[in-house]
């Protein structure tokens, strides 16, 4: 088993300032295991006193090899790994990699399935923001609201839980619909968690927005303008908090979102404070468009007719042999897709999600790759928190709210 | 294809002499390694493509001319298109000229490249591994890299496995 | 339910060391924060207050190595981050107890691959395992209830080192 090596300045010499060689400012290590990185990532600060001259990220501490596994697996059992890539936004991630796999292999989707995805995706988006806020609320030692955001977080798990019998790792979405239809409560939770919900977001609100201390430490703090965003490839809430309005599910419709009417919230000063209040007002644009699906939830199968992708029902495999042969093939070998590649992007909670997916004319994927948001955002880092001191910097990174499991796939 | 993209990849076939292919209403375009900043600095500046999405490879050992595929997905936000340029690059000595000075996200992108494919970056200001362990031998996304299975132990290999296997003892 | 109810009025008590040390140990055991990936969500949800671990003496996670008693391994350990597993394995006081949460802290779950320590055990000796992916909280709590028995049956002599 390695040792830790000792960390020499010879590795970083051409990425901090003069000033550090001479040990004008000091090189400290915010390591892998801190209670405010949210996750294992390390980063090396250069300070100057308190104020921090150079941030320079260090990932990899959780890197799991997802891209070269999933090529190993049939492209129904590689779907099981990308629920564990971004932890927060388990059935997002699913979509997305059901979305490629469907555009690469040209399946229908049938419009219940895509009803109830909305409604799936849209509150694993609630479930995420408030992750994010109770996390954030923690950073600033604020705990009380760490303790509501998990009490809401549990009516929304107890929802997944109740379709596909997880928590968390649901893998509810498959090629072609979903597992299997809703059962009969369905409707009655997620309706009484929109009865419920708009006047939870009203209370973080009077504990936070208008909080003199909160205030004084996010407003002005981590700044980003579009421009540096862009050549970041920042999207998601920090580019909407920075002034511009671009969101895939108004830009490019994907699964049945045009039909739904929602705004997408925009501020234009790009700190701290901005990206708060751009999720606090997503939670009420995401609770919107739940409540319009589930009002227009229309009746019909939630799975394609192709049978060549999609398994039969097992009450069909006793009557017919053309059920038993296309089960038989589609368990043991898998079905295969052409000698093309796609790339698919939805919009996760962190901004665009996609996945380039390139089939080999096998049952195999050749090569899946994660375009994920949090490896982009956290790149503008060292530009947000220059100048800014230490404990402003866990304000930044709490805002940004990067997922390691994202960026280190 | 697209209206708005078609005289884009006009423009980018008369200048560069590239090939096209089109899937699923999405248009790739085939660059040459020489070529591929002076296509993004075009894109970027006349086109409006502000988003680099993703900067990718895929390998396709065994063959060897070309063995990757380094592929850059790009997104216009004002004109709402997306465009793909795919760059061949041999297999001995893989190598492309840097994108950091067409987009500041490529210094992060490519340094991934180089940690998980090998292909050597001309020109990049920050040359290590970014996700693997520094000392790590060979580039794990390579085709002939293993996957590094450990075998999965059932009641008749359970015991030999176990002898094998290095457990911390306090 | 004290010690008064069952000693009456009588003001002394009478049981052996290892028992009171053992209760006191399991009363109050500090975990450190060691959470990694997807498992350390559902610790924290296990800290929250639907499922309370604070019940069980897990009042508060500290982040210092030097102050906690448990160290609960909670997600998938890349081979990068072992050698930091093992140093802050190492800086813990004795006495520490070590339980593996998930599937991919003890075994590996569903990675099967070169970037993945195959189980935590060859870093560090675990005493408990909680299976799942990731547990539910009450599947935590188990597995901390459980470490509870085993500390209560722990002996003097068996912790003697060299």
């Amino acid at each position: 088993m390695a040792q830790l090596e000792e960390a020499n300045i010879d590795l970083y010499k051409h990425l901090v300032s003069e000033r550090a060689l001479t040990g004008e400012t000091m090189l400290l290590n915010m390591g892998p295991q801190h209670p405010s990185t949210h996750g294992v990532l390390r980063l090396l600060l250069e300070l100057d006193g308190e104020t921090v001259i150079n941030c320079i990220p260090d990932i990899g501490y959780l890197h799991t090899g997802i891209e070269k596994n999933m090529e190993a697996k049939t492209y129904l059992k590689a779907e099981v790994m990308s629920d564990r890539l971004d932890y927060m936004n388990t059935m997002g991630n699913n979509l997305a990699y059901v979305m490629a796999v469907e555009k690469l292999v040209g399946l229908d989707v049938p419009p219940r399935a895509q009803a109830i995805r909305v409604i799936l995706t849209e509150l694993q988006r609630i479930a995420s923001h408030l992750v994010f806020l109770g996390a954030f609320g923690l950073d600033l030692a604020a705990m009380s609201v760490f303790l509501y955001c998990f009490r809401e977080r549990e009516a929304i798990l107890d929802i997944a839980e109740l379709c596909s019998g997880q928590r968390m790792m649901t893998t509810y979405f498959r090629p072609g619909g979903l597992w299997r239809d809703v059962p009969v409560e369905f409707e009655t939770a997620v309706r009484d968690f929109i009865k419920i919900f708009p006047k939870r977001v009203d209370e973080y609100e009077t504990l936070l927005t208008k909080n003199p201390i909160l205030l004084d430490r996010t407003v002005g703090i981590g700044k980003l303008d579009v421009a540096t965003a862009l050549q970041h490839g920042v999207t998601g809430p920090p580019l909407r908090a920075s002034g511009l309005n671009w969101d895939l599910r108004k830009a490019r419709p994907y699964s049945g979102y045009e039909q739904y009417d929602f705004n997408i919230p925009t501020r234009t000063e790009g700190d701290t404070f901005a990206r708060y209040i751009v999720r606090i007002e997503e939670f009420r644009e995401s609770l919107k468009i739940v409540e319009q699906a589930l009002n227009k939830l229309p009746m019909g199968p939630v799975n394609s007719d192709n049978r060549k992708f999609v398994p039969p029902p097992r009450s069909e495999l006793g009557v017919s042999m053309e059920a038993l042969i296309h089960h038989f093939k589609l368990w043991t070998e898998g079905f295969p897709a052409p000698k093309a590649s796609v790339y698919s992007a939805v919009e996760s909670p962190r901004g665009e999600l996609g996945v380039y997916l390139e089939g080999d004319g096998g049952p195999k994927p050749h090569r899946v790759h994660w375009r994920t948001p949090s490896f982009d955002n956290l790149s503008a880092i060292e530009k947000m928190s220059r100048g800014h001191l230490v404990a402003d910097l866990v304000a930044i990174l709490a805002s940004i709210d990067i997922v390691l499991g994202d960026i280190d796939r | 294809m697209d209206k708005k993209l078609e005289l884009i990849v006009q423009a980018l076939q008369e200048k560069y002499a590239t090939s096209i292919e089109e899937f699923r209403e999405e248009v790739h375009v085939f660059v040459k390694a020489e070529q591929i900043v002076d296509a993004l600095t075009l894109l970027r500046d006349k086109y409006d493509f502000e988003l680099l999405s993703a900067l990718t490879a895929t390998d396709y050992w065994p063959q060897q001319s070309p063995r990757f595929h380094v592929i850059y997905q790009l997104s216009s936000i004002a004109r709402n298109i997306t465009l793909q340029l795919r760059v061949p690059v041999n297999g001995d000595q893989p190598k492309i000229p840097t994108a950091t000075r067409v987009y500041d996200v490529a210094n992060w992108r490519e340094r991934e490249l180089l940690d998980m494919f090998g292909i050597e970056i001309e020109g990049h200001p920050d040359p290590r591994r970014i996700l693997m362990p520094e000392g790590t031998e060979g580039h794990p996304l390579r085709k002939d890299f293993p996957l590094g299975y450990e075998e999965p132990q059932f009641t008749f290999n359970i015991d030999e496995i176990d002898l094998r296997k290095p457990y911390a003892k306090e | 339910m004290g010690i008064e109810q069952k000693l009456g009025n009588m003001g002394v008590a009478t049981l052996t060391l290892e028992t009171a040390v053992n209760w006191a140990r399991t009363n109050a055991m500090w975990p450190m924060l060691f959470g990694l990936a997807c498992c350390a969500i559902e610790m924290m949800a296990a800290q929250a207050s639907h499922y309370d671990m604070s019940r069980f003496g897990m009042e508060l996670m500290r982040a210092s190595p030097r102050q906690s008693d448990l160290m609960i391994v909670a997600g998938r350990l890349s081979r990068k981050m072992a050698p930091v597993l093992r140093q802050l394995y190492d800086q813990m006081p004795e006495p520490k107890w070590v339980i593996s949460m998930g599937d991919c802290a003890s075994c590996s779950g569903v990675f099967n691959n070169y970037a993945l320590v195959q189980g935590v055990d060859e870093i560090v000796p675990v005493d408990v395992y909680v299976a799942g992916c990731p547990p539910r909280p009450e599947a935590l709590i188990h597995g901390v209830v459980t470490l509870y028995e085993k500390v209560k049956g722990e002996k003097f002599k068996d912790l003697e080192k060299a």
